[in-house]
C-alpha cells in the first residue's frame, strides 16, 4: 500500500512570543522548528502501516526551502520520500494550500498509483484552520473522516474512531480515503542515529507550485489582550489545604 | 442577502454551550448588518425553540431526513449548502468544535468558498474595507486579523472565546423545517457504531472539577493522589503533555492544544509548569488554582490561586481536610 503524510513547519513557541515588526509573523530568528503533534502521530502511523502491510510512505510538506528539515525528521523515523511545495516563506491560507496539495497528489498518482490512505494532522499548529484535509479529499472525491484517533485496517477499507463528547464514534469507510489525525492516534518513537543517517539519502523532490489564493487574506498578527491574575498565594505547605478547601467552597464544588 | 444563519449542535437535546457562544456572534453580526438571526438545526428531536429565541433567533430552520438520526459529517453540510441556497444568507456561522469544524469545512469545499476558523469578532464591509474577522491561532495564542471576501461569508466560532449572552429582548421564533437533497455520498462517511463510556464516567471536557498533574508528579502512580482527591471532589484527573508522553497517562486525560479543552468551576493544576500548549486547553477554566514548588513558575501568570509546595504533600494534607469538611 501506498500512504501520504502531509506535515507543516512551524516554529517552537516557548513562553513569550515576539512578532516581527511588520506584524505578518513570529519572530523565529532564535526559534527551533517542528511540526504539530498531531502530524507526528500522522507521521509514526504511516511509517506502522508500512511496516505492517509493505509498501511506501510518502510524507509531504508546503513550505519554504527550510522545510527540507521536517522532511527528513519525518524519513528518519522510517518514511520513504519526501516531497517539498516549496514557497517563498509566506503563509498560504487554506484553499490555495489544499489547491497545491491536490495537484500534487493527482501528479504522485498518475506516475506511481493510488495512495490508499492520505493522513493530515486535524489541523495545523500554528494557523489552526481545520480544513485543508477535508478539500483535498473533497477535490479528490475520496471519504474523509477528521478527529481520528485509532484506524484499524480491515477488509471493508478503513476503521476509523474518533473522541465524541461522550465515548466514541465509528466510522468506516472504503479505501482510498483521507484521514485527519489527532494526537493519541500513537506514541511516535524517537529518531535512532541509523534512522537519522539513512533519512539524508532518501529522496526528496522539490515541486515550486504556483498559488491560487481563496478569499481570505492575513492582515496583522497580534496578542491578545492581557489577562494578569492577581494570584492570591493560599500558603506554603501541607498548611496551606484549610485554605484550599474555603476556595472550593467558594467555588461551590464541595 | 436575508438573514445571518447560526449552525448549532445539540447533546441530548439541549444546545451546547460552544453553540450558544456561536450564537452571540451570530447575535451581534445580525445587528451590525441589520439583518435577522436565523438558527438551523440538523435532525429528529425537539427544535429548543424557546432557548434560540432567547438568543434572539427569529426563525429556527430544521433540516429533516431519516437518514440524519447518525451523524454524517457531509449530510450535516449538505443541510447547511441547501438553506444557504435557498435564504442567501449574509453569513454562516457555527462553533468550532470537531463536529462544526468538520461540517463547515465540507461546506466550504462544496461551495469552493472561503472558510475562516476560530473566529473571535466580526466587522462587516465599511466602505472600501472588506469584512475584517478576528481569528485565533497557536488555539488562542495569538490573534490574526484577517479580511475575508466570498459571496457567502463561512466562519467558526472559537470556543469558549466569548461569553454566552441571552438577547436583551426574547423573540419567539418560528419553526421551519425542510428536506435537504442528500444524496448516496452525503450519507459514504457516517457515525457506524457508538461506543459509550463506562456508566458514571465523567468526561474531562465536561468535569466542574479537574485535578491536573504534570512532570512534577514524578511517575505513573504517582496519579493515585491525584484520583483520590479528584474522586473526593467528583471530578476527574487530567495531565500535561510530558504526561501522555510519558505514558503514564492515556491521551485522552491530556489537557491543551492537542488535547482536550477543559472548562471547569475550578482546575487544581499539580506539578505543572504551564507550557503555552497545556494552558490553551486550560483557558475555559473559572478558576485556577496551582500546586508547585517554584513560585516563579509560568503558570503562575494564570493562577488565581497558589499554594507553593510540594504536591506530595500538600495534596494528602488536602485530601484529608476535604474528607474532614464533608465527612466523606
Amino acid at each position: 500500500m501506498q500512504v501520504l503524510v502531509c506535515v507543516k513547519r512551524v516554529p517552537v513557541i516557548g513562553g513569550r512570543i515576539v512578532l516581527t515588526p511588520d506584524e505578518q509573523e513570529i519572530d523565529a530568528r532564535y526559534l527551533g522548528f517542528t511540526v504539530s503533534p498531531h502530524e507526528e502521530c500522522g507521521v509514526e502511523e504511516a511509517v506502522r502501516l508500512i511496516e505492517g502491510h509493505g509498501g511506501a510512505s510518502v510524507v509531504l510538506t508546503l513550505g519554504p526551502p527550510e522545510a527540507e528539515e521536517q522532511l527528513r525528521d519525518a524519513m528518519a523515523l522510517g518514511a520513504d520520500r519526501a516531497i517539498l511545495l516549496q514557497t517563498d516563506g509566506a503563509d498560504w491560507d487554506p484553499m490555495a494550500t489544499a489547491r497545491a496539495i491536490t495537484r500534487t497528489i493527482r501528479d504522485q498518482e498518475s506516475a506511481n498509483g493510488a495512495f490508499d490512505l492520505v493522513l493530515f494532522g486535524n489541523e495545523s499548529a500554528d494557523s489552526c484552520g481545520h480544513q485543508v484535509g477535508v478539500r483535498v479529499a473533497h477535490a479528490l472525491g475520496r471519504p474523509c473522516v477528521t478527529g481520528v484517533k485509532a484506524i484499524e485496517l480491515g477488509a471493508g477499507g478503513v476503521v476509523a474512531r474518533r473522541e465524541a463528547a461522550s465515548g466514541w464514534e465509528v466510522f468506516e469507510v472504503p479505501l482510498p480515503a483521507v484521514l485527519g489525525v489527532k494526537e493519541g492516534l500513537n506514541l511516535p518513537r524517537y529518531p535512532s542515529i541509523p534512522g537519522r543517517l539513512k533519512a539524508k539519502k532518501r529522496p526528496l523532490e522539490r515541486i515550486s507550485p504556483e498559488p491560487e489564493p481563496g478569499g481570505q487574506q492575513k492582515v496583522r498578527l497580534m496578542h491578545p489582550p492581557e489577562r494578569r491574575n492577581a494570584v492570591e498565594v493560599l500558603g506554603s505547605g501541607p498548611e496551606a489545604a484549610r485554605r484550599v478547601v474555603e476556595v472550593l467552597r467558594k467555588a461551590g464544588v464541595l | 442577502m436575508s438573514a445571518v444563519l447560526t449552525l448549532v449542535e445539540r447533546d441530548a437535546g439541549v444546545l451546547e454551550s460552544t453553540s450558544l457562544q456561536a450564537l452571540t456572534l451570530g447575535r451581534r453580526l445580525a445587528q451590525r448588518l441589520d439583518l435577522p438571526l436565523h438558527a438551523l438545526v440538523v435532525g429528529v428531536g425537539p427544535p429548543s425553540a424557546s432557548m434560540l429565541g432567547a438568543y434572539g433567533v427569529s426563525v429556527v430552520h430544521i433540516g429533516e431526513h431519516e437518514a440524519l438520526d447518525g451523524f454524517a459529517p457531509k449530510a450535516w453540510a449538505r443541510c447547511v449548502i441547501d438553506l444557504a441556497a435557498s435564504l442567501s444568507p449574509a453569513a454562516v456561522l457555527a462553533a468550532g468544535t470537531d463536529r462544526g469544524q468538520e461540517v463547515m469545512a465540507h461546506a466550504a469545499a462544496e461551495l469552493d468558498l472561503p472558510l475562516v476558523a476560530n473566529t473571535i469578532d466580526v466587522e462587516p464591509a465599511d466602505g472600501d474595507r472588506p469584512w475584517l474577522l478576528t481569528r485565533q491561532r497557536w488555539g488562542g495564542t495569538i490573534l490574526e486579523q484577517a479580511t475575508l471576501e466570498a459571496e457567502i461569508k463561512l466562519l467558526t466560532v472559537a470556543p469558549h472565546a466569548l461569553s454566552a449572552a441571552e438577547a436583551t429582548t426574547r423573540v419567539q421564533p418560528t419553526v421551519e423545517t425542510f428536506a435537504p437533497g442528500l444524496t448516496e455520498q452525503d450519507l459514504a462517511v457516517r457515525v457506524r457504531e457508538r461506543v459509550e463510556p463506562g456508566s458514571g464516567r465523567i468526561s474531562l471536557g465536561e468535569a466542574k472539577v479537574v485535578v491536573g498533574g504534570g512532570r512534577g508528579v514524578g511517575a505513573a502512580d504517582g496519579f493515585r493522589l491525584l484520583d483520590e482527591l479528584a474522586g473526593l471532589l467528583g471530578g476527574v484527573v487530567g495531565c500535561s503533555r510530558v504526561v501522555t508522553n510519558a505514558g503514564w497517562r492515556p491521551h485522552a486525560d491530556q489537557i491543551g492544544q492537542t488535547g482536550t479543552r477543559i472548562a471547569p468551576e475550578i482546575y487544581i493544576a499539580c506539578g505543572i509548569s504551564g507550557a503555552t500548549q497545556h494552558m490553551v486547553g486550560a483557558r475555559g477554566a473559572k478558576r485556577i488554582l496551582v500546586i508547585n514548588t517554584d513560585k516563579d513558575a509560568p503558570i503562575m501568570t494564570h493562577a488565581n490561586y497558589a499554594v507553593i509546595g510540594d504536591l506530595h504533600q500538600v495534596v494528602p494534607a488536602l485530601i484529608e481536610e476535604v474528607r474532614r469538611a464533608t465527612g466523606r
